[in-house]
């Protein structure tokens, strides 16, 4: 069984913070890491290939400093990694990403299960993972909790709804999104450390991937972002400091008309 | 495609290089230089340059006949044949963005013997429902679902397409916008139109909502957006308007799926789901053992809301994941928002902080969930919560 993980470097969004006097991105100190929700499409990828044997391989389109998101995918299991950079994919949005990747996965041919993170922490879209399966005409799920069985050509998946989940079918090749629940990340161990380390990466440019150059970075994204602000701060509240029962008093008046 | 500085016209003033997210600019002789390699074409220093000394060039071709694009869809999203909520949100929102461009608002349903929920629309705000109507509509299934929806969009050409960013939306319609070779913003919580050129502003959080920024989908059609539940207002009914209601028929291979849908498994354990609840009440770590949800629960059930959880408390085993709010859990923006033994580490915050009034109750005067809280109650949750169920149910009868 082949998978194919598609991963992205994030900023460790928790530290993104805007400026209040200059209103622009307060960047020092802030790390990249893996999007937290590809970690575990990486585990549940390691965990196919253990149970069915195969290669797990982990993908991603990025700047060249997107490599050190790939060795960390290698420690934590991944066999391969392939690194999809150039000037040609800046400025891509979830339509070009999502085309970029799919040829790039077209070029890899033998896969059974792509996996994706449910969305990144960054840009929170979840396009980018449905978009991959749209472009290479496969059947997605998305929102995946568990792995159920795998048997023969076809696989059986809980998928998350707003009110539980849903028991869903599905014929491989396919692409699942997967969600925290579905498993628990192992750490790197010291050998898979080591061979990240050592591991050689593939890197390819756009003229590396047969496709149409036109749907590539900018010229192939049809959004544009046109302005970036900070939200209106919320207004300084009010803090009850009192006994229980007056708190709570307080309280029910100054809601009483919302309810 | 690419991006330059137009040297006469930079000032050396290093606006741009503290917007850079990417780190990609630097001064050198009072000039800013772009580093190819790091830039990613984000735009954020064009928008920060206040000398139009950035430039980024477009090569973009476009969706062909772009003027033949008219009117605003909303998918109405049914699950078990109800119509679910964020539908009639964003007819409401389509109405008012129908009356700026002298347009009308048309509502597509998809599902099995749905043709009664079609009057339903026409009632909060559409002028035309097409519905198509087959038992392999019946439950969402990505595959078929896409394409009957790329099909009536093709045959109809609307100018702006609105989802809910629901579990179903976000799958649906970043598949629809692929096939259609269009751009989809997601979860957007704001929507208007821009005066001049007629275009949608999409407005919505990045970065966990640190950050807002406005997209446009200038040359593809339709402009797609998902749209955050809670976020748009509803329309009241009106029994009087007045709208058509047109069946369509999709052929056979339409309907064709590689998945499908084995079982359906109702999961929350209290009685409404968190992501459409007005008031939710959320415990903590501070809640100190499941058992002591209970209290939250008591509480959230008078008040007629939904019960969630932090991260904390679902990694405790406290409570099941599907109640989970912030960061890897879902996204809420209830009318109330009540905190019990919530410290609000910032993965909490992202996921509730535009909930309109937040309540925290929590014992450490200095917790960060203060910062967000409308009205904060420095006190034990385990003393204020129950007498604020009694108080309410009081105020209740």
């Amino acid at each position: 069984m082949n998978i194919i993980v598609c991963i992205k470097q994030v900023p460790e969004t928790t530290h993104v913070q805007i400026d209040p006097q200059t209103n622009t991105l307060m960047r020092e100190g802030v790390k990249s890491i893996i999007n937290p929700f590809d970690m575990y499409a990486i585990e549940e990828g390691v965990r196919l290939k253990e149970k069915f044997g195969g290669k797990t391989t982990a993908i991603t389109m990025g700047p060249p400093q997107a490599e050190a998101a790939l060795r960390e995918a290698i420690s934590l299991g991944c066999d391969d990694a392939i690194l999809l950079s150039d000037r040609a994919f800046a400025g891509s949005d979830t339509l070009a990403t999502g085309y970029t990747l799919a040829m790039a996965i077209k070029e890899i041919k033998n896969f059974d299960i792509i996996l994706c993170g449910k969305q990144a922490s960054d840009g929170d879209t979840a396009q980018v993972g449905p978009g991959i399966s749209a472009h290479l005409d496969i059947p997605q799920v998305t929102y995946v909790k568990k792995i159920e069985a795998i048997k023969d050509k076809s696989i059986t998946v809980e998928r998350m709804t707003e009110e539980g989940f849903e028991v869903v079918q599905t014929t491989i090749p396919c692409l699942l999104t997967v969600v925290k629940e579905i498993n628990e990340p192992r750490l790197p161990s010291l050998k898979a450390m080591m061979r990240a380390k050592k591991a050689q990466i593939v890197s390819w440019k756009a003229v590396d991937i047969e496709m149409d150059s036109d749907r590539l970075g900018l010229n192939g994204s049809p959004t544009q972002v046109v302005k970036v602000f900070t939200p209106p701060p919320r207004p300084k509240g009010r803090i009850i400091e009192t006994t229980p029962e007056e708190a709570a008093s307080q309280l029910v008046n100054l809601l009483k008309d919302q309810i | 495609m690419s991006i330059r500085v137009i040297n006469d016209k930079c000032t050396g003033c290093t606006l741009c290089v503290k917007a850079c997210p990417f780190a990609a600019i630097t001064m050198v002789d009072k000039k800013a230089v772009i580093d190819l390699d790091k830039c990613t074409l984000c735009s954020a220093c064009v928008e920060t340059c206040k000398f139009n000394a950035i430039e980024i060039k477009r090569e973009s071709k476009g969706t062909p006949d772009i003027d033949q694009f008219k009117g605003i869809w909303v998918f109405g999203e049914q699950k078990k044949g109800i119509v679910q909520p964020v539908a009639f949100e964003l007819l409401g929102k389509a109405r008012e963005l129908a009356d700026e461009l002298k347009t009308d608002v048309s509502c597509v349903l998809l599902g099995h013997n749905v043709q009664d929920k079609a009057r339903e629309l026409i009632e909060r705000g559409a002028d035309n429902v097409y519905v198509v109507d087959t038992p392999e509509l019946e439950n969402f299934l990505d595959e078929p679902y896409t394409k009957v929806l790329c099909r009536l969009i093709r045959k109809y050409r609307p100018e702006i397409f609105l989802c809910g960013a629901t579990f179903i939306g976000r799958a649906l319609i970043s598949r629809v916008a692929v096939r259609l070779h269009t751009g989809l913003t997601a979860d957007c919580t704001g929507l208007s139109i821009e005066p001049e050129q007629k275009i949608l502003l999409q407005t919505r959080p990045a970065f966990g909502g640190n950050i807002m920024a406005t997209i446009i989908t200038k040359n593809h059609r339709p402009q797609m957006a998902t749209v955050r539940h809670k976020v748009m207002k509803e329309l009241p009914p009106d029994a009087s308007r007045e709208g058509k209601i047109i069946e369509e028929m999709v052929d056979r291979p339409l309907l064709t799926s590689r998945a499908k849908i084995l079982d359906i498994v109702q999961e929350i354990e209290s009685t409404v789901n968190i992501a459409e609840a007005d008031i939710i009440v959320s415990g903590g770590r501070g809640m100190k053992g499941p058992e002591n949800f209970k209290i939250v629960e008591e509480l959230a059930r008078v008040l007629g809301g939904a019960v969630g959880s932090s991260r904390a408390a679902v990694d405790s085993g406290w409570m099941p994941y599907s109640h989970q709010v912030g960061q890897t859990g879902k996204t809420v923006c209830p009318k109330i928002y009540i905190a019990c033994g919530i410290s609000g580490q910032i993965q909490h915050l992202v996921g509730m902080q535009s909930s309109d009034i937040i309540v925290a109750i929590n014992q450490d005067p200095h917790a960060p969930i203060f910062t967000v809280a409308t009205y904060g109650i420095v006190g034990d949750l385990f003393q204020v919560v129950p007498l604020l169920t009694k108080k309410f149910q009081e105020i209740k009868k």
